[in-house]
């Protein structure tokens, strides 16, 4: 799941970097607030998975693990 | 049932360019740019208060709408800038235009304030005939402080805009509306009493990104519509790429959604009916949409006949 995670923000972010797994994606520039809306569909849809608007919350998405953790909870 | 007869705005001469902004908060002007649409904006001197906005813009709609002020049955101010924590500025404005002892209601919700008073006042046009919607707000006294954050110094404008809602008559008919709120996340976008800003950008993008095309789809499936019915998209002009989000979102050419941010930025209350003054005239269906601090969402439609 995690190297899924990382081609994901790879592909929003437009970078070929690889983020370290608690790496804040929002301070370090890999994402920012519309990116962030981005990653939130691609992983819906590569997923198939329905993030509640009651998680969209950027708190949830801030690092490779944190995402890791919330699509596992709602798999 | 009502009508929107017509729509009137004012912004205040000043124009502040991205230069002035970028120059205060330490970033490019190209930045600001990129990241909002933004090239400009107006703001007022010190000395003009939200209700002079307010007055400006309805003037400017009765004028425009041919309707004489004594007309107005019902007056509704949107704005989350007002001086004091009360009286908000509607039974002033009222009063400024010679409306003393008809009913004024202030809305203090920032962006999704106009959305709110269109709709309320269609539902209430039918016992108090002609309601003057107004939208205004003085973004300026909350951004221009040392305090203020860069991402939302650069996004903010004055401005001020009106609509009449009257129970009888009118070019747009208005169909439906649905409204929204989730105080799940009033800590997000905040204007504390100490006058600084808090604004969590992300989660309001996140929410905005979702929520306007939700409440755009929702008022337009009640009526067995679908976006591409409908000619015209105006919604709260918070910023060029959420606009542009929520048009791919709901499956239409952006062309469709109306902008004049590059010209005013973000005016909070007033942008969604400065920016219908400016595209109303020529269409014969309109779907609007704010939202904002609350948060509140929503959308009204309204057609021709």
């Amino acid at each position: 799941m995690k190297d899924k995670i990382i081609l994901l923000v790879q592909h929003v972010s437009q970078r070929q970097e690889v983020p370290e797994d608690d790496e804040n994606l929002f301070d370090s520039g890999f994402l920012n607030s519309f990116e962030l809306a981005d990653l939130v569909e691609a992983i819906e849809k590569d997923f198939g998975v329905k993030v509640p608007d009651a998680d969209m919350r950027p708190g949830k998405f801030m690092t490779l693990n944190k995402i890791e953790n919330y699509v596992s909870s709602l798999s | 049932m009502a009508f929107l007869r017509g729509f009137g705005a004012f912004v205040p001469e000043r124009v502040v360019g991205n230069e002035e902004i970028a120059a205060r908060v330490g970033k490019s002007a190209e930045w600001i740019l990129e990241m909002s649409g933004i090239s400009e904006r107006r703001w007022a001197a010190p000395e003009v208060s939200v209700a002079d906005l307010a007055v400006r813009a309805a003037e400017d709609c009765l004028t425009r709408s041919s309707v004489a002020a004594s007309s107005v049955g019902m007056v509704v101010v949107g704005s989350g800038t007002a001086e004091h924590r009360f009286p908000g500025p509607a039974s002033l404005v009222a009063a400024r235009l010679g409306l003393a002892g008809v009913p004024a209601i202030d809305l203090p919700m920032a962006s999704a304030g106009s959305l709110y008073g269109m709709a309320l006042a269609s539902r209430l046009a039918g016992e108090f005939g002609t309601v003057l919607v107004i939208g205004a707000d003085k973004m300026s006294a909350v951004v221009d402080r040392e305090s203020a954050d860069a991402n939302t110094a650069i996004l903010f404008g004055d401005g001020a805009g009106a609509c009449l809602v009257s129970g009888s008559e009118g070019r747009l008919r208005v169909v439906d509306s649905v409204l929204h709120s989730d105080g799940g996340f009033a800590g997000d976008l905040r204007l504390g009493l100490d006058g600084v800003l808090h604004m969590n950008g992300m989660a309001v993008i996140m929410q905005a990104g979702r929520k306007i095309p939700g409440a755009i789809i929702e008022v337009l499936a009640r009526q067995a519509m679908v976006a591409l019915d409908v000619e015209r998209f105006v919604m709260h002009q918070a910023n060029q790429n959420l606009i542009l989000r929520v048009a791919k979102s709901v499956g239409v050419p952006a062309e469709r959604f109306y902008s004049n941010i590059s010209r005013f930025g973000n005016t909070s209350s007033a942008s969604m009916l400065v920016a219908a003054s400016e595209c109303w005239m020529d269409a014969r269906s309109v779907c609007f949409a704010a939202f904002g601090a609350g948060f509140h969402w929503g959308a009204l439609l309204a057609v021709e006949g």
